[in-house]
């Protein structure tokens, strides 16, 4: 009878130290392992997803900022290029008598025409003082995704009319990611001035009016954007992007209208840039 | 795996965090720089062009 009892109290201690001796040993075996297979797992998963998240931060701002740097350094590299040109070698001018002024618009002479260069290669910049003193991007011949947008650079469509020629110099650009060259292209305002410069010098046009079209909608490509039949008296310039943000639904276009030409002149303050751009300009890369 | 890191840097743990952000900055680069312009190649992205 004491042996019962007593045997029945004794047996839950032990029994608890087992448990105990097998919580240690499993602790033991954890810090000896220290490595579990479900750990490394987990934790690669939570690395990917950082990882993926990183990735898209990349592609909608990181990539952006990069881009945009590099294309500003080699659109002020171009312009460095063009102004030693122009000091090595100064071009007669095609009408001496005539000096341009700030305020005098010359819309009576046509400005120089270039012709398109081979694929890809960049010919042209954009300044516009609307999207901040440090936009300056570079422009290249043909709208490839993987050599030109891509790149960050805006792309010439190469059916269209080069700049200063009568009819519509079109160009393409991402909105989002990869430079992100025509991210605020829905902020331009009536009037905002829009400078493509070339070797020669400056094409100042101004921003007239946006519109929104189906990816199919080449008519904005036009000599006259939207008319196919008209014989084109302007010059005008076409911006396009997509629509929404992020999207491909739609095509974000702005248009603008050609105002006058500032040649490149060694001998003016800044190479003759218009005095509004001449900070962007005139930066060293 | 990352407690392993942890325990094989060696020094102090200021020592450690520094040389973790090291590595943390090496490996952010080498994404941005390298490896995301890569992957982008091949994740078709927008289309802004009219045709």
């Amino acid at each position: 009878m004491s042996d019962g009892p007593e045997a029945a109290p004794s047996d839950p201690a032990p029994a608890g130290e087992r448990r105990a001796r097998r919580k240690a040993e499993r602790r033991d075996h954890g810090r000896k392992r220290r490595v579990s297979v479900i750990g490394v797992i987990g934790e690669l998963l939570i690395t990917a997803g950082v990882v993926v998240l990183f990735f898209i931060s990349w592609q909608l701002w990181i990539s952006e900022l990069i881009v945009g740097h590099e294309q500003q350094a080699q659109a002020q590299e171009l312009n460095q290029e063009w102004n030693e040109q122009i000091r090595d070698t100064p071009a007669p001018s095609p009408d001496p008598s005539e000096t341009p002024e700030p305020e005098e618009p010359a819309d009576t002479t046509p400005p120089p025409v270039q012709v398109a260069p081979a694929n890809a290669v960049k010919f042209a910049a954009l300044v516009v003082p609307r999207w901040g003193a440090d936009y300056y991007r570079t422009i290249a011949e043909g709208v490839g995704t993987a050599d030109v947008l891509d790149k960050g650079k805006l792309g010439h469509y190469p059916t269209t009319q080069m700049p200063g020629a009568v009819g519509n110099f079109a160009i393409a650009a991402h909105r989002m990611g990869h430079g992100g060259s025509l991210h605020y292209i829905d902020e331009l305002q009536l009037g905002d001035h829009i400078y493509v410069e070339t070797a020669a010098g400056w094409y100042q046009y101004s921003f007239r009016n946006l519109e929104y079209v189906r990816p199919t909608g080449i008519g904005v490509l036009d000599p006259v954007p939207q008319d196919p039949s008209a014989t084109p008296a302007e010059r005008y310039i076409t911006l396009t992007s997509c629509n929404p943000e992020h999207t491909s639904n739609e095509r974000i276009i702005a248009y603008g209208v050609y105002d006058r030409f500032y040649p490149r002149d060694a001998s003016a303050p800044n190479f003759g840039a218009p005095d509004e751009i001449a900070a962007t300009v005139s930066a060293k890369a | 795996m990352y407690g392993a890191l942890w325990r094989a840097l060696p020094g102090p743990w200021w020592v450690r965090v520094i040389i973790l952000t090291v590595l943390v900055a090496a490996v952010a680069a080498a994404l941005v720089f390298w490896v995301f312009p890569w992957v982008d190649q091949f994740i078709s992205g927008q289309e802004v062009t009219v045709e």
